[in-house]
């Protein structure tokens, strides 16, 4: 069928006009279940990395709701340790903050690969039954064998003692880096402790198996088959809590 | 019109078999087939957007313009597939996140581009639904059955629910780490498309 070339041209703007239509109308429509699944799925890694919850538990909303009642999420200048009590994090991702210019800073030199870190991080405050502080949970990522691990460490109120941690994307092969998910591996991780007494990183996961929390306090087993992503978690550990992370948030913690 | 309604609708699920025979949507075939959850909600998205895309593609076919067809054909199947990906995330949170970029990339997927331009634009809408139907599920038997065999043998799961307990978690079954990688698929695919020309010897291509 021969058409003209105006022909052509209004047929192309109409599919346009009328396409556009149908995909604004569903992004808009559905945005707010997405923004609401998206803070549903930040908050349940926060509680699968604080121990609350099962990796693999299938948590009802209501449920994730009730166990982050005790927990708050806090803003902290990386740059000072502060906290900032009227920046808003309603809707802050700082994985898009850090790839900001405005709003990031070139990170220090470091072997997670880190290139730029958000001004501001989000981290998250459960409060015990006294009113202290019970748990901290910190946003933590690096660079493992085949790209950045991005997950949490949750440390108990004494700030050093270990009470979980879980990665929530990664792209390390499966059964071998891939196992930073298995619970069995993460279940090493709590009782160990971050700080030695001088108060410097010691924790680090080892080639082959540590042995339990109390005698080997700064250590945690290696994932066999996998020593570049467990080098990496390593790294990220000494990154994160070192002075270039959150290390000066937890000495105004500590004071 | 010559081609039956049957044959429209059936013939893709062995006869002419959108992977194992045509060799294409080979790459999200062998990236979202490592656990059989992804793998159906992913079949269950190209279905829904190959038939809407054939059904559109049909009704406008007398309406393009000849010189711009492949654009617009493009333009419906992107609409489509964005509109798909928005509903996953809004409904299906966790599966949309493990499928990631292969939701969109339903878009690259020759399959629906291919049937868009061979069938759909030479038949009423009725027969490109069929088709597009057909050719829907061809493709969903090659992925839920490469599926089933990487996450049995891969994770020792079926959907999710261990079937084969572990040696890492008290059980038995030492996990072969090969099938939750890519070529693992290829082995698979490649094992389909013989057994489907073992038992249909005229698909088989001869030299010359």
């Amino acid at each position: 069928m021969r058409h003209n070339t105006f022909y052509t041209i209004i047929f192309a703007a109409l599919i346009c006009v009328v396409c556009g239509v149908f995909v604004s109308y569903a992004a808009v429509s559905l945005n707010e279940r997405q923004v609401f699944n998206a803070a549903l799925d930040k908050k349940t890694k926060v509680l699968e990395a604080a121990g609350l919850v099962e990796a693999d538990e299938s948590v009802t909303a209501e449920r994730v709701e009730e166990l982050f009642a005790n927990i708050e999420s806090v803003a902290v200048e990386l740059e000072t340790g502060n906290e900032l009590a009227d920046f808003d994090l309603e809707g802050y991702d700082q994985l898009k903050a850090a790839a900001d210019p405005d709003r990031s800073v070139a990170a220090p030199e470091n072997a997670s690969a880190i290139k730029t870190l958000p001004k501001v991080a989000e981290v998250f405050k459960m409060k015990g039954s006294d009113g202290g502080l019970e748990m901290l949970i910190l946003p933590i990522e690096g660079l493992g064998l085949w790209g950045t691990l991005y997950g949490f460490l949750a440390i108990d109120g004494d700030l050093t003692t270990v009470r979980g941690i879980t990665y929530y994307t990664h792209k390390e092969t499966p059964g071998l880096g891939g196992e930073v998910d298995n619970p069995r591996w993460k279940a090493l991780w709590p009782g160990r402790r971050v700080f030695d007494d001088d108060g410097a990183v010691a924790l680090e996961v080892i080639k082959g198996q540590a042995p339990p929390a109390a005698d080997a306090p700064y250590q945690v087993d290696g994932l066999s088959g996998a020593t570049i992503t467990a080098r990496g978690v390593s790294n990220m550990i000494d990154f994160w809590m070192g002075d270039r992370g959150f290390g000066k948030f937890l000495d105004k913690l500590r004071a | 019109m010559a081609i039956k309604k049957s044959e429209a609708a059936l013939d893709p699920l062995f006869n002419n078999n959108p992977i194992a025979l045509q060799v294409l949507g080979i790459c999200s075939a062998l990236a979202v087939t490592t656990k059989l959850e992804t793998a159906f909600v992913m079949c269950i998205a190209v279905i829904a957007v190959m038939t809407l895309s054939n059904l559109t593609i049909s009704l406008l076919r007398n309406q393009i313009p000849n010189s711009i067809r492949i654009i617009v054909q493009l333009v419906v199947i992107a609409s489509l597939v964005i509109i798909t990906d928005q509903i996953l995330k809004a409904f299906l949170f966790e599966t949309s996140k493990q499928l990631s970029v292969f939701v969109g990339l339903i878009i690259t997927n020759c399959i629906i581009m291919g049937r868009a331009e061979a069938f759909a634009m030479q038949n009423g809408p009725l027969l490109s639904i069929l088709d597009g139907l057909g050719n829907g599920v061809g493709y969903s038997i090659v992925l839920l059955v490469t599926a089933f065999l990487r996450e049995l043998f891969g994770s020792g799961k079926l959907f999710g629910v261990s079937v084969l307990p572990l040696v890492s978690e008290g059980g038995w079954y030492q996990p072969n780490g090969l099938m939750l990688l890519s070529p693992a698929a290829f082995f698979i695919i490649g094992g389909i498309i013989f057994l489907i020309r073992v038992w249909k010897p005229e698909q088989v291509e001869m030299d010359g």
